[in-house]
């Protein structure tokens, strides 16, 4: 079986957030860059899963610079076979969906896995589009793959229970928590992803269909308000008024 | 249960120093850590015993014997991966970081570097694995700053040697199936020799009571008449140098432990105090518990600075005992005075269980008392300056 990961980096949930260039792009000095959690602890996680019981290759794809190298070196780390970085800045979700779906398009993939959403941006769109660009089914958001055969059962978290999906490979899917656990790479990982082949390849024409107009912090958390005890009217009264919760 | 909300200063830009496969490796240590030693470490603390259950997986993540070669079953990484490692565990907890300290610079390194090539095929693989877990006897209830007093000796018997003696404060002991042993010959020399668990008349009788180190398991090793196979004896280096040569790489790991433990603190001080409010505002804003945390992270980042330095060194085959020992005193020293200085941060507070400040401050007292005590360190630096030793 071949398994196509698409792997993009996050800064660390602890980062410092705040823009530049008049709030349009993104502050990266400083920041600690990690596999986007969803591509890493779900998405990977469970390809590798699956290849250990029904054997093959798992091969990662990130749209990005040198500066991700790091990080498709932790996924080898971790199990990657071998991965590709396809040589162009990730402007937007188009772009990127549609260099995946240029590369993919010239291998035979049973299954392609990537993150729900980067927990930077949360777009969540990419899995969507390749799946419309290679004309394959997709399943977001899901939090179980089994496979039997090349018939996938899969199960998404909906609104007060689950949905079960039958899928046939090869497919697109978006991994949710649930999928898999987290696995913390070794230090024989880290040593044979020393040698794991990482190839670069130039970025095929695209162009972006959005462009950011500026970014918003959300406003400072607000102080905590203390109510004494014996004074639930004004609790209720603030609840009402001020917080408009009740 | 608690969340580790850890993060780690760098105020120096220290990172830019490592490479991108040093951080692979803290990060990966930290996240074990994270995962397998913050939520459990202090219950197991308080019941003062060491958690078995973690050996497999300090094993798996790497950290026995990382720069023992590949073909011995080490990960043949290189002397600031070692440090880095050592860093994470302590931050976790010293103790843990003895277990992994013990295993791979007191044991696995003499059979690597004094042993012959069937004893490091022998041992090496099962140690690295995790398989077996091994101890070093050096220190005696007599001889403890001067190790070469030493009583422990060995006869030789024709097709055996005969071993008696007994050592102490020897970490690991209880649990451990190989010990490597220092004791003299006939003519009084010193060599080292591989003891293994199930030899007629070797003991391992557990110390209890201690208020420090409390999830790590310490003991004594006790020798009555213990016949021990000729081949375990390590031909290739023998004198007291043989196992100074072990502390050098055991205290050059602490050096590294001993800014995780305060890095630890400073952490939880910094986050503390900016969460703490009294007299209407975060005590964080107070000028006294600012020069605290200011003077804390300029320690840390000094000995950041002296430790990657003195990493590079040993990658270079070039670091001095000396200097090893200036590095390990500093920075034990310097992590307990920020213990200390952390757990005023945290007020009541720190003195619980809900901060690791007591818990590190304790683990401290050992670290700055075990593999050369501070006093004796400072010895070795002035003998290394003005060529006279003063403790002879």
């Amino acid at each position: 079986m071949k398994i196509l990961v698409c792997i993009s980096k996050a800064p660390d949930t602890t980062s410092k957030i705040s823009f530049k260039e008049n709030d349009t792009k993104f502050m990266e000095d400083g920041v600690q860059w990690i596999i986007n959690t969803y591509d890493e602890w779900y998405a990977l996680v469970r390809a590798l899963e699956l290849k250990e019981k029904f054997g093959g290759t798992v091969t990662t794809v990130s749209v990005g610079g040198t500066d991700y190298e790091p990080i498709i070196r932790k996924a080898f780390a971790i199990g990657a076979d071998d991965g590709v970085r396809i040589d162009s800045a990730p402007t937007d979700a188009f772009f990127v969906a549609k260099q995946i779906a240029d590369f993919a398009k010239t291998q035979n993939f049973d299954i392609i896995f990537l993150g729900r959403e980067t927990v930077d941006y949360n777009g969540g769109q990419v899995g969507g589009m390749i799946a419309e660009l290679l004309d394959l089914p997709f399943v977001s958001m899901a939090g179980k793959l089994d496979l039997n055969g090349n018939v996938a059962l899969c199960e998404r978290d909906i609104q007060g229970g689950i949905e079960v999906l039958e899928v046939k490979t090869p497919f697109v899917i978006s991994a949710a928590k649930g999928m898999a656990e987290q696995r913390i790479p070794n230090m024989r990982g880290i040593m044979a992803a020393r040698t794991k082949p990482l190839k670069v390849i130039p970025a095929s024409e695209g162009q972006k269909h959005t462009s950011v107009i500026s970014y918003i912090l959300p406003p400072p958390k607000a102080a905590c308000k203390m109510v004494p005890a014996e004074n639930p009217e004004q609790l209720i009264e603030l609840l009402h008024n001020e917080a408009k919760a009740i | 249960m608690k969340t580790d909300h850890f993060q780690s200063p760098d105020y120096f830009l220290m990172d830019e120093l490592l490479s991108e496969e040093h951080k692979l490796i803290r990060e990966t240590t930290r996240a074990w850590v994270k995962k397998e030693i913050s939520p459990i470490i202090e219950e197991y603390y308080e019941k003062a015993e060491f958690p078995n259950h973690i050996l497999k997986g300090l094993a798996e993540v790497g950290v026995f014997g990382p720069y023992i070669p590949q073909k011995y079953g080490g990960a043949g990484l290189d002397q600031i991966s070692y440090g880095l490692m050592m860093q994470e565990l302590e931050r976790g907890d010293s103790g843990i970081r003895s277990t992994a300290s013990v295993q791979s610079s007191l044991v696995m390194y003499p059979i690597w570097k004094y042993g012959n090539e069937d004893q490091r095929k022998k041992f090496l693989p099962k140690l690295a694995s995790g398989e077996w877990i091994g101890c070093f006897g050096l220190t005696e209830p007599d001889h403890g700053s001067n190790p070469g007093g030493m009583v422990t000796n060995f006869k030789d018997k024709g097709d055996h040697y005969l071993l008696n003696g007994a050592k102490m404060w020897i970490s690991n002991s209880p649990f451990a199936q190989v010990a490597v042993v220092w004791a003299k010959n006939e003519e009084g020399r010193i060599w080292g020799l591989v003891v293994e668990r199930g030899m007629e008349g070797f003991t391992t009788p557990e110390t209890h009571g201690k208020w420090s180190l409390r999830a790590s398991a310490t003991g004594e090793l006790v020798f009555d008449n213990v016949k021990v196979p000729k081949e375990n004896l390590l031909p290739n280096k023998s004198g007291l140098g043989a196992p100074l040569g072990c502390l050098d790489s055991a205290r050059y790991g602490i050096a590294w432990g001993a800014i995780g433990a305060a890095m630890d603190c400073y952490d939880s001080a910094l986050r503390y105090s900016k969460e703490r409010i009294q007299f209407g505002k975060p005590i964080a804003s107070f000028q006294l518990t600012q020069k605290k945390l200011a003077e804390m992270i300029t320690e840390i980042t000094k000995a950041q600075l002296l430790t990657w330095r003195l990493g590079v060194l040993r990658n270079e085959g070039r670091a001095s005992s000396g200097q090893i020992s200036m590095a390990k005193r500093n920075n034990v020293n310097m992590a307990l005075q920020i213990a200390r200085e952390a757990r005023q941060i945290h007020g009541a507070m720190g003195i619980t269980s809900e901060y690791p400040i007591m818990r590190h401050m304790m683990n401290l007292e050992s670290v700055i008392t075990y593999e050369g005590t501070h006093d004796i360190h400072l010895l070795i630096t002035g003998a290394d300056i003005t060529g006279i030793e003063s403790f002879k």
